[in-house]
């Protein structure tokens, strides 16, 4: 006996068990990100002054990071896509441009952050950057977990393809909904933080 | 998603791509207003609700909820229902609170 | 998931299985081991707040100069006695061990969804609750500012707030958020044909429940640990407000934080929390009951809508915990409304339970007691709540041993009982055998007898206006003086419940050296984890051949029928 629909959609409800185990674990990382959203509406509403994110954090680096991340959200479900063709190599090879763009993603931000702490400015310094770096350093490790299981996909666990291709080709899927909803986050994280 | 069909996921494809110009459009408009003066009310209710927009189209297409099923989509609705709690009750809580 | 069953060595058979009824033991012995810790904890708590300041007996040397317990390990005590019964306790067993091994037998399938994300999920546990334990060797102890780390006291304090906090993230990414994941998804995908909705166990009901609230309302703990973690690792001041003064020193933060925003982050968890120590317990009394009435509970439907709508109203009622905090008028009324509403399913589940005894036949066994037991207690527990609930009230009872008493009601006499309950019958369809019925009616009789002993007083106390939280019980304070005596009654019924305790510890030992008794439904059951699960230990796999559900889970007692019970998968 095996445990039943782990690639096959269940009749009644329509999923396979491991899609709505992650969209129930992204539920929990809405909460998770909402409640440091939560801390930084309570603590900004209750400021006697808050300085304007884009005086002190660059906009434009930002902004460039949010056209990897868009872009990495693309080559991230083409990667799936390509599976759903069966092409194997443009599975490859979109991964790889994923896992190429979270990277540059993190190029960016560890010069973002070095270029604060060399003008003095750390969390501690006032609670406007204090939020920043939490909110930020929380979505980093995100990506960091996310790249990890990438890599693992596009590499050793790559030859899942040859043993199950619809359940390799479910786990990209599942992936890239981990992926999608990280991207998510940096769309509101980027304005609330840098442009208001 | 177990049974679409080669041409199926062409099309698919297609709505990535736009989806992607859409959302960098989007990006490069959130960036210009935050340069307008336009006070605090439509600052943040702009800046929001175009990062709204580019939330839905990622989620819609990218996450496939728009051909979802309804299982996904009461989750989904009651996750928002708990963290528009989180955001605005203590919110409320602070603003109403007994200035000594 | 293939089932070759290729040479499975210790480490894959026992250490690191998969099986769920495997993760499922585990989480039950740790989290029995842990409440114990924190009972032993609340044991040694009581000497000194029955004699204070006099030399802790046994083990007086580990605590402080001269055995005597200093006020600051008083805090660690009570922080970490707090703690570990409901994070590494009670939860655990509730939701770790019961959920675990039950509900996949309940529904009809193989194992849970995720099994190797299940095994995962126990292990984060164990480490989770040895961080928990470190903060005890660390200089300063172990965390001291309640297990409710309230700000600004919880971020200036020592080593041990640090380590209750990583503690804490470790705990909520385990039990909590896998474990919640994986009894979601089996629920929802792994149901037996014809188990539909309306015909699950209220068992499978709560702990559904419970899962929903866990993945939900863990989530912005984590988040203000985080924060926690930063003020006292990095400096922010999240939470530290300005021009905070200590002992006369000026604090050196930037300040601009709020001690309320953890408060709400807090409570946005903690008050779900207390649903998630209850629903399992009103999911095993259930059983029980329906089990040894031998009839079917009076309304499944009005129970199945009552605890959803308490799952959900537990949202919104967090902020009864914060009436003292200065909140305007028109917010007090919005929580003072939704508590008042809350108490309404609870009272509907409890009234459905005690009506389900009507005209039944009943059969006093070990189980069954604990299950009797429950009613009244959870009564007491939930209508002194009500009181708390209103902020005129709760101005005067906010922080005194009245709040100790109403919580401890509830959960002691009120889910550990039920806990209980489970254990003894569930005891047959794990290992086999049988429990002996002489001892565990002893442990019934004295625990209940102590728990009141206990927790009675409590109420006389913090009417008088006695705080919690006092090293010394109230001694020093005028107002505490009449009540003073009721500390060395409590103390001494705290011991003898402890005593008690010794019956079912050897009644587990006996009955475990015990014969197989070779019955596979001694108790008459109709769920299918007992009809049609095979003999006893279960093997993988749990059935022979899975079963299809036809009817609905309590049909005893069926007008015509051969017995007094029929199985949920026999054909109408």
């Amino acid at each position: 006996m095996d445990i039943p629909y782990t690639v096959k959609d269940r009749p009644d409800t329509g999923l396979y068990n491991g899609k709505l185990g992650i969209w129930l674990f992204l539920a929990s990382e809405v909460m998770l990100f909402g409640g440091l959203f939560s801390a930084y509406v309570f603590l900004r509403t209750g400021a006697e002054s808050w300085p304007t994110g884009a005086d002190i954090l660059n906009v434009p680096l930002a902004t460039l990071n949010t056209l990897f991340l868009i872009t990495s959200s693309v080559t991230m479900v083409m990667s799936w896509a390509s599976l759903k063709l069966k092409e194997f190599d443009k599975f490859k090879l979109y991964a790889g441009l994923t896992l190429l763009l979270a990277a540059s993603f993190l190029v960016v931000k560890y010069f973002e952050y070095t270029a604060k702490f060399d003008h003095g400015l750390f969390p501690s310094t006032n609670n406007f950057l204090g939020i920043y770096f939490t909110l930020t350093g929380l979505h980093v490790i995100h990506i960091i977990g996310g790249m990890i299981v990438i890599f693992f996909f596009w590499m050793p666990g790559a030859k899942m393809w040859e043993s199950d291709p619809d359940r390799f080709t479910n786990r990209i899927e599942i992936v890239g909904l981990y992926w999608h909803f990280v991207d998510l986050v940096w769309i509101f994280l980027f304005p609330v933080l840098y442009l208001l | 998603m177990a049974d679409l069909t080669p041409e199926e996921i062409k099309h698919h494809v297609k709505t990535y791509v736009i989806v992607f110009v859409v959302l960098a459009f989007f990006t490069i408009v959130t960036v210009a207003i935050s340069y307008l003066d336009l006070g605090v009310g439509a600052s943040v209710a702009l800046a929001l609700g175009v990062a709204s927009i580019k939330g839905a189209l990622v989620a819609s297409y990218f996450m496939h909820l728009i051909d979802e099923k309804i299982t996904i989509y009461w989750t989904l609705i009651v996750t928002v229902a708990m963290f528009l709690i989180l955001m605005f009750l203590p919110l409320g809580n602070m603003l109403a609170q007994t200035k000594i | 998931m293939s089932t070759d069953h290729h040479k499975d060595s210790i480490w894959t058979k026992y250490i690191f299985s998969t099986d769920h009824k495997i993760i499922g033991l585990q989480y039950g012995f740790t989290s029995l081991v842990w409440l114990l810790v924190g009972f032993t904890l609340m044991m040694i708590m009581r000497y000194q707040l029955a004699y204070p300041g006099n030399p802790v007996p046994i083990v007086g040397n580990l605590l402080g100069e001269g055995g005597i317990i200093p006020p600051e390990m008083y805090n660690s005590l009570g922080a970490m006695h707090g703690t570990i019964m409901i994070f590494l306790g009670v939860v655990p067993l509730a939701f770790g061990a019961f959920g675990n091994y039950f509900l996949p037998l309940q529904i009809g399938t193989i194992d849970m969804a995720f099994p190797k994300l299940n095994a995962a999920s126990y292990w984060m546990y164990f480490v989770g609750s040895i961080v928990m334990i470190v903060g005890f060797f660390v200089p300063g102890g172990a965390a001291n500012s309640g297990w409710t780390s309230y700000p600004p006291l919880s971020v200036t304090a020592t080593m041990g707030q640090t380590v209750w906090l990583l503690g804490m993230v470790f705990l909520i990414t385990s039990s909590s958020l896998l474990g919640s994941v994986n009894i979601l998804v089996t629920v929802i995908q792994l149901r037996a044909k014809g188990m539909t909705w309306m015909r699950l166990p209220i068992f499978v009901w709560t702990q559904f429940i419970t899962a929903f609230l866990l993945l939900l309302a863990f989530p912005p703990l984590e988040a203000a640990s985080v924060l926690q973690l930063m003020d006292r690792l990095v400096g922010t001041s999240f939470f530290m407000p300005s021009g905070l003064v200590v002992s006369g020193v000026v604090q050196n933060y930037t300040g601009g934080g709020s001690p309320l925003l953890w408060q709400h982050l807090f409570w946005f968890l903690a008050h779900p929390e207390v649903y998630v120590l209850i629903l399992p317990a009103f999911g095993i009394i259930t059983e029980v009951i329906a089990n040894n009435t031998r009839k079917p509970i009076r309304g499944y439907k009005a129970m199945v809508y009552a605890m959803v709508f308490l799952g959900f109203m537990s949202f919104i009622v967090w902020a009864h915990h914060m009436y003292i905090t200065g909140m305007g008028t028109s917010i007090g009324a919005f929580f003072q409304t939704t508590t008042m509403i809350i108490s309404i399913p609870s009272v509907v589940i409890l009234t459905t339970l005690f009506l389900s005894l009507w005209g039944g036949s009943i059969r006093f066994n070990t189980p069954m007691l604990f299950a009797l037991g429950f009613i009244p207690m959870f009564g007491i527990g939930g209508l002194t709540g009500l009181p708390l609930g209103l902020a005129a009230a709760d101005i005067h009872l906010h922080d005194t041993y009245y709040v100790i008493g109403h919580f401890h009601y509830i959960v002691a006499p009120g889910t550990i009982f039920a806990l209980f309950a489970g254990i003894y019958y569930w005891f047959p369809k794990i290992t086999g055998k049988r429990t002996n019925e002489t001892l565990g009616k002893l442990h019934f009789f004295f625990s209940f007898i102590f728990m009141n002993g206990v927790f009675m007083p409590m109420f006389v106390q913090g009417l008088a206006g006695v705080s919690r939280r006092l090293w010394d019980g109230g001694e020093i304070y005028a107002h505490a003086a009449d009540v003073l005596y009721l500390n060395e009654v409590m103390s001494i019924s705290a011991w003898l419940l402890g005593l008690a305790q010794i019956f079912f510890i050897v009644n587990m030992i006996i009955s475990l050296r015990g014969k197989k008794t070779g019955e596979t439904n001694p108790w008459g059951a109709t769920t299918i984890d007992w009809t049609d699960t095979t003999s006893p230990p279960l093997g993988h796999g749990n059935f022979e051949t899975v079963p299809t559900v036809y009817r609905g889970p309590y049909e005893y007692s069926v007008p015509g029928a051969d017995k007094d019970f029929t199985p949920q998968s026999e054909k109408g």
